[in-house]
């Protein structure tokens, strides 16, 4: 094993040029446990750790461009405002050890379903910045989880940042585990409402073999909003659109039975999920309009 | 390959490190300094944890030379040098917060980092910030105690 | 990719062997001088307290040796398989390599071990019967030469059906786990794949139930639970000169330990001197071996240093866990509230070895009623061999599986009669002079009514808690962290729960423990050093032990030897019986050496004062003072250079085996009892479970150490919220492997899952046992998932036979 320790960003790509087969290591946080249990034993490590602009976001404009490796921590702590959705979610990741070292490009490149960064990127509308010595391409979110752990980047690229607009209107993000802190999601799910387009945007975690958008309820959603004249008027949202919605969220995952959970379970819960998440964000919505920013 | 890197305030070198090695294998088995325990080796029990340039983490998950150069604080680096325990650790013996004591020294660098941040969390806090560091003895209701008792120290609200 | 040598040149501040807190031999724990009294029923603090938030604590995986080489277990991936080959010649060539072993390297008659029945092959031979079964050794100087080298070893496996519970284990045609039993089980069970059975009967329960007006049967599922302690097994063999071996390890029973290690290694006990390491926890899962034998071998092989260390995936094969069980239960009651009679079988799964499983089945049967009066009972326990993982010791065991059973039933007969369930179980509630349904009478206090109307007593905790001014505040509702609920679908429940368990060993076992107490005069101050073979892992016997020393002797200075081989057995730190058993030792021992030390003052001073001949006599605060409160000599002057040493063994009243047809027998020594409240909300539609509050009453008999006797009950407790609500090792029904062993998957409460846990304390002291206590360690585990899933029933609705309960039962058809 080879230990490649890339001071620049520029050296970083020319070593994975150079070594398609690296494995990068951001935080650590999936690679080392792969490394600990014998999982895996690649010919070279290429350490993130030295790059410092993978560490730092910015936010000029209406889009944030975050780097791959600005931890978990930093996310909740400095991105509630621009981010919410993906505040949230971060907030439920592990622990604060893990939230300190773990970050978005690590969880893109392991590209789990169960990964709790994806169902808020999916709701954003992320792209995600894929850089190589040949240039740099952004992947729409949609088109990044291209298979169980697997993901749209050649092996000459590493995710320099993800690109996510600033939240127009609120966001929700909810897992559900076996456990109260420190678990791995048996399903989860985020929603963000678009209210500058009249959109929402959907994103299901560990329900299927990649993380997915929940594209049937969505357009329900917004055509039923649209049609109800919804958006304007911001009056609390019938039972029966709630419970439409919540089915089709529910009928969008293609869950599997296994340790952490049964499929007809994983199915239930984005269910309750979805209409809890839909509430959450539509009461807020209307609540922004009664009482203005207090900013 | 060679790593070296500031250990409680120390410049330690180890050399012949195999890549694959983690933080918490160089400290225990390289560097003598088995203060920061293996209970899991994957991130979950926090049981390992130091911090690392000031952040707390789980050195089982950062690679070995990923610390290169850097600051990691362990620890056998709470106490002063005299020995004097830091007002965790007191409050650690004190309050019965200990029995096996695999957690603990996890569990102390935790609750140090949460105090010097907050000197005055809720239960609330106190659970959210420790709930990285499984400790299957306690039960953690005496946990709880040493941290309310350290920051209560530490605030003068109640006696040493 | 070849790793390195280890060490060379890094920097090393560990101490050799021997001198100091990390070297090998821990130093002896020295505490009180100048510190208040300490004696028994403060709350002293540990005296490895500050060495274990230092840091300095040697656990048995800190260990290090000067050129010591690293040892790994090759472990087999199928659960049940002829071994048709194994090819080491690979491995065995890898640089860096030192030794390869397998069945064939074994070098003594002896090849297999086991607590009670020897069974368990030191390393597979023929044939594996479960997951993880340890195949072959390998001893390399980096823990991932050893790994590469032992993935190079070659072992063909042709698998066999999986033998996975009764109807696989018993039908027709079953094959069997071991083909030619020799235990003294095998002749009384009714299968070989049935390891041992109990029947307890007395009384005519048919006719009984025919006087019931209300009955209810029911089945239920219990997990397989696993100990998950924090330090993984681990330990260092060093090979001596004499040909013998030192073992530093973390074990429950040294003593247990070398009896199995030294004729496989074919040598003489004494020539294979263990000495105990930091344990990190056990709760019963160190009672087996794990590397102790492994790491000998590997150490007598090629003459150097080895250690093993676990970790966490190695740690789910390489101990046993508590065993699942399936429960059968009828309990008939009269109108009136009385129980009538209870019909129960419990089949527990023992797994591919014996480990404890007879005790467990014991204990299964003698208990399986609870803690109520039934003079009508017809109870069957056993254990199965089977491919699954082997299971033993786990706290409360045997005991645990029971309770949650029958504390289901008991309230479910309650809402049949339409009485309180805490009502019904005091009116059924045992007391001091009831009769077990094994005939034994219960000769000290039970207090379980009582224990009952304290948790019941204590008021509730307030509702809505998480309600804050900025709104839910999501670490107090189920689902915590991950944002499920903001009080939607949120129910309350309460339930409540008592227990049963025997402390100490029983059915006839020569249950005893050694100490050494020893009193000498150090830098002109009277200075009193205990020397036991106690596992001291967590529970706070090294406190107890000084705190007794000081009582018995009046010298505040104690010293705690390291526990060794060099002493006599302390038996085991299992069963609730170490302050019963090493503590009754030590102030034995104490009494010993008080009653030496004024005879020695009479013989120097007893002309001087005539109270030395008339008074009654206690040595306090350094000095012999009679009843009245005059002191007659300093000890230091008593004692002057002569040191009073006394090694002796204490045993509890002797128990009888129960007969093998009808379970009668005064077959355990004492019984203790604890009582939970659990508050609990559920998030119903999600089926996410948060506790609130999980209230606990138990009786101790005395508390030695208040201090720690909150701990234990705290952790107990906490160990059933686990089973309840989380923990399970799941196996795999078609192939017997186990699916998630780690703590990603294998999920223990974090303190975010843990309630406040209140305790209330009795002292009702049993007058057979040193200073009255009672065994504390176990009870609060019994009770405490029984409490939780009571509460979930009634918030829910559902009728929740299974444990853990999991999101799914909760929601869905
Ligand atoms: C105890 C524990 C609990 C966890 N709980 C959760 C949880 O609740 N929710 C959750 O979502 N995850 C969880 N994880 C998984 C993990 O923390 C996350 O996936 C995290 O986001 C990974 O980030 P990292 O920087 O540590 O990744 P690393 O481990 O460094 O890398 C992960 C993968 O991404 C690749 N990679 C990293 N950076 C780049 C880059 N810039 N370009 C290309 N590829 C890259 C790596 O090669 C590797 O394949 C948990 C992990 C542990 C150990
Ligand atoms: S050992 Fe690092 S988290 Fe458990
Ligand atoms: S004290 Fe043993 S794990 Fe916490």
């Amino acid at each position: 094993m080879d230990f490649l320790r890339p001071a620049s960003w520029p050296e970083a790509l020319a070593a994975k040029a150079e070594h398609p087969a690296a494995v990068p290591i951001a935080g650590g946080t999936d690679v080392m446990v792969e490394i600990n249990f014998d999982h895996r034993r690649p010919e070279h490590l290429l350490d993130l750790g030295r790059i410092t602009e993978l560490r730092e976001w910015d936010g000029d404009g209406d889009t944030v461009r975050l780097g791959a490796a600005v931890p978990y921590t930093r996310i909740v702590e400095e991105l509630a405002g621009d981010l919410p959705g993906l505040a949230l979610a971060g907030r439920t990741v592990a622990s604060p050890q893990i939230r300190n070292r773990g970050g978005v490009g690590g969880n893109l490149g392991t590209a789990s379903p169960a990964g709790d960064a994806h169902p808020a990127l999916l709701a954003g509308g992320a792209e995600v910045e894929a850089v190589s010595v040949r240039g740099t391409r952004l992947i729409p979110i949609d088109a990044f989880y291209t298979g169980v752990k697997r993901n749209a980047l050649a092996p000459d690229e590493l995710i320099r940042a993800v690109r996510l607009k600033k939240a127009t209107g609120p966001q929700q993000f909810a897992k559900v585990g076996t456990r109260n802190a420190m678990v791995i999601a048996v399903c989860a799910f985020g929603i963000a409402l678009h209210p500058d387009v009249r959109g929402v945007r959907t994103g299901i975690g560990s329900a299927a073999p990649t993380p997915i958008r929940a594209t049937a309820a969505e357009e329900f959603l917004a055509a039923e909003l649209a049609d109800g004249g919804h958006w304007d008027r911001r009056g609390p949202l019938p039972p029966a659109l709630l419970r439409h919605f919540a089915g089709l969220v529910a009928g969008a995952a293609n869950p599997v039975d296994d340790v952490r959970g049964t499929a007809a379970y994983r199915r239930h819960a984005l269910g309750v999920l979805a209409r809890r998440t839909l509430t959450w964000t539509w009461e807020q919505y209307r609540g922004e309009e009664r009482t203005p920013t207090c900013a | 390959m060679r790593v070296t890197f500031t250990v409680n305030g120390r410049r330690q070198e180890a050399d012949d490190v195999w890549e694959g090695e983690s933080l918490l294998y160089v400290l225990r088995e390289r560097l003598g300094l088995p203060g920061s325990k293996n209970a899991c080796e994957q991130g979950e029990c926090g049981s390992c944890t130091v911090r690392l340039d000031g952040d707390l983490v789980c050195s089982c998950l950062v690679a070995a030379g990923q610390a290169e150069g850097r600051d990691v604080r362990t620890v056998e680096g709470l106490a002063a040098e005299d020995g004097t325990l830091s007002p965790v650790q007191r409050a650690f013996v004190d309050a019965g917060a200990v029995q096996c004591g695999f957690c603990t020294p996890g569990l102390l660098v935790a609750a140090d980092d949460l105090l010097a941040r907050n000197p005055s969390p809720s239960d609330g806090d106190i659970r959210e910030a420790l709930s990285g560091n499984l400790c299957r003895c306690t039960g953690y209701e005496k946990i709880l105690d040493a941290v309310r008792l350290a920051a209560a120290r530490t605030a003068g609200t109640v006696d040493a | 990719m070849t790793p390195p040598r280890p060490g060379a040149g890094a920097a090393r501040d560990r101490t050799e062997p021997g001198t100091g807190s990390t070297g090998l031999t821990p130093a002896g724990l020295t505490q009180g001088a100048g510190a208040t009294k300490g004696g028994i029923g403060e709350s002293t603090l540990r005296p490895d307290g500050v060495l274990k938030v230092t840091g300095e604590f040697a656990y048995a995986s800190d260990l290090w040796h000067e050129d010591m080489l690293w040892g790994y277990t090759l472990r087999s991936p199928v659960a049940h398989a002829r071994i048709v080959s194994v090819d080491t010649s690979q491995a065995l060539a890898t640089p860096g390599v030192y030794a390869v072993l397998t069945y064939d390297d074994l070098p003594a008659e002896a090849k297999h071990y086991g607590l009670e029945i020897r069974d368990t092959p030191v390393l597979a031979h023929g044939k594996v019967r479960h997951h993880g079964e340890p195949v072959a050794l390998v001893a390399a100087d980096h823990p991932e030469t050893a790994r590469r080298a032992a993935a190079k070893i070659q072992v063909e496996y042709e698998e066999l059906p999986v033998i996975t519970d009764e109807a696989s284990a018993t039908g027709p045609g079953a094959a069997l786990v071991h083909e030619h039993r020799t235990d003294h089980y095998a002749g009384h069970v009714p299968h070989p794949n049935v390891l041992h059975r109990q029947p307890v009967i007395r009384g005519d329960a048919d006719a009984a139930a025919a006087r019931a007006d209300a009955i209810v049967t029911g089945e239920y599922v219990f997990g397989m639970q696993d100990q998950a302690f924090l330090g993984p097994e681990s330990g260092l063999a060093v090979p001596a000169e004499d040909g013998g071996v030192d073992l530093y390890v973390a074990t429950q029973w040294l003593h247990s330990d070398l009896r199995q290690i030294a004729p496989v290694l074919g040598l003489p006990e004494d020539k294979v001197r263990m000495t105990l390491s930091g344990v990190g926890g056990a709760f019963g899962g160190r009672e087996d071996l794990s590397m102790q034998i492994h790491g000998c071998l590997l150490a007598l092989r090629t003459g150097k240093p080895v250690k093993i260390v676990y970790n966490r995936f190695e740690s789910f094969f390489g101990h046993v866990h508590r065993h699942p069980a399936r429960l059968w239960y009828e309990h008939g009651a009269t109108k009136d509230g009385k129980l009538t009679h209870v019909r129960a079988r419990i089949v527990l799964d023992g797994g591919a070895y014996a480990s404890s499983s007879p005790a467990v089945v014991g204990n299964a049967a003698s208990l399986g009623v609870g803690p109520y009066v039934v003079h009508d009972v017809d109870v069957e326990a056993l254990a199965l061999y089977t491919n699954n993982p082997p299971c033993g010791a786990m706290r409360g065991f045997g005991a645990v599986q029971a309770c949650f059973a029958y504390e289901a039933q008991m309230d479910r007969l309650a809402a049949e009669l339409g009485l309180d369930p805490v009502e019904f179980r005091q009116r059924n509630a045992m007391e001091q002079g009831s009769v077990m349904p094994t005939g034994q009478v219960v000769d000290a206090p039970a207090p379980v009514a009582e224990l009952l109307r304290r948790v019941k007593a204590r008021p509730l905790p307030p509702e809505r808690q998480w309600e804050t001014s900025e709104g839910p505040d999501v670490r107090a509702l189920p689902g915590g962290l991950s944002n499920t609920t903001h009080g939607e679908g949120v129910v309350r429940g309460v339930g409540y729960a008592v227990g049963i368990k025997n402390v100490g060993f029983s059915e006839g076992f020569d249950d005893y423990s050694t100490a050494r107490v020893r009193m000498e005069v150090i830098g002109g101050e009277p200075v009193v050093t205990v020397h036991t073979a106690m596992a001291e892992v967590g529970q706070g016997g090294v406190t107890v032990h000084a705190q007794i020393a000081r009582t018995e002797l009046g010298v505040t200075a104690v010293t705690i030897q390291p526990a060794d081989t060099r002493v006599g057995s302390a038996g085991s730190t299992s069963a609730s019986r170490q302050t019963y058993l090493t503590g009754g030792a030590v102030k034995q021992a104490c009494e010993a050496v008080r009653e030496r030390v004024l005879a020695l003052g009479r013989r120097r001073f007893g002309s001087h004062h005539p109270a030395w001949a008339t008074a009654e006599l206690v040595l306090e605060d350094g000095k012999v003072v009679t009843d009245g409160g005059e002191a007659l000599a300093a000890l230091a002057d008593v004692l002057g250079d002569e040191a009073v040493d006394v090694e002796l063994e204490f045993r509890h009243r002797p128990t009888e085996p129960f007969d093998l047809r009808t379970g009668q027998g005064n077959g355990h020594v004492q019984y203790s009892f604890a009582a939970h409240r659990a508050v609990v909300e559920v998030d119903t539609e999600l089926g996410l479970v948060k506790v609130i509050e999980l209230a606990c009453a138990q009786d101790v008999g005395k508390a030695l150490n208040p201090l720690s006797v909150q701990g234990q009950i705290q952790g107990g407790t906490t160990q059933g919220l686990g089973i309840a609500v989380m923990e399970e090792i799941v196996v795999d029904p078609l192939t017997a492997k186990v699916r998630n062993p780690s703590f990603t998957d294998y999920l223990i409460p974090t303190i975010l899952d843990t309630p406040t846990i209140p305790v209330d304390i009795l002292e009702l002291a049993d007058h057979h046992a040193p200073y009255g206590l009672r065994g504390a360690g176990e009870a609060p585990t019994l009770s405490a998932t029984p409490a939780v899933l009571a509460a979930i029933r009634q918030a829910t609705g559902r009728a929740l036979n299974r444990v853990p309960v999991r999101p799914e039962h909760l929601t869905g058809p």
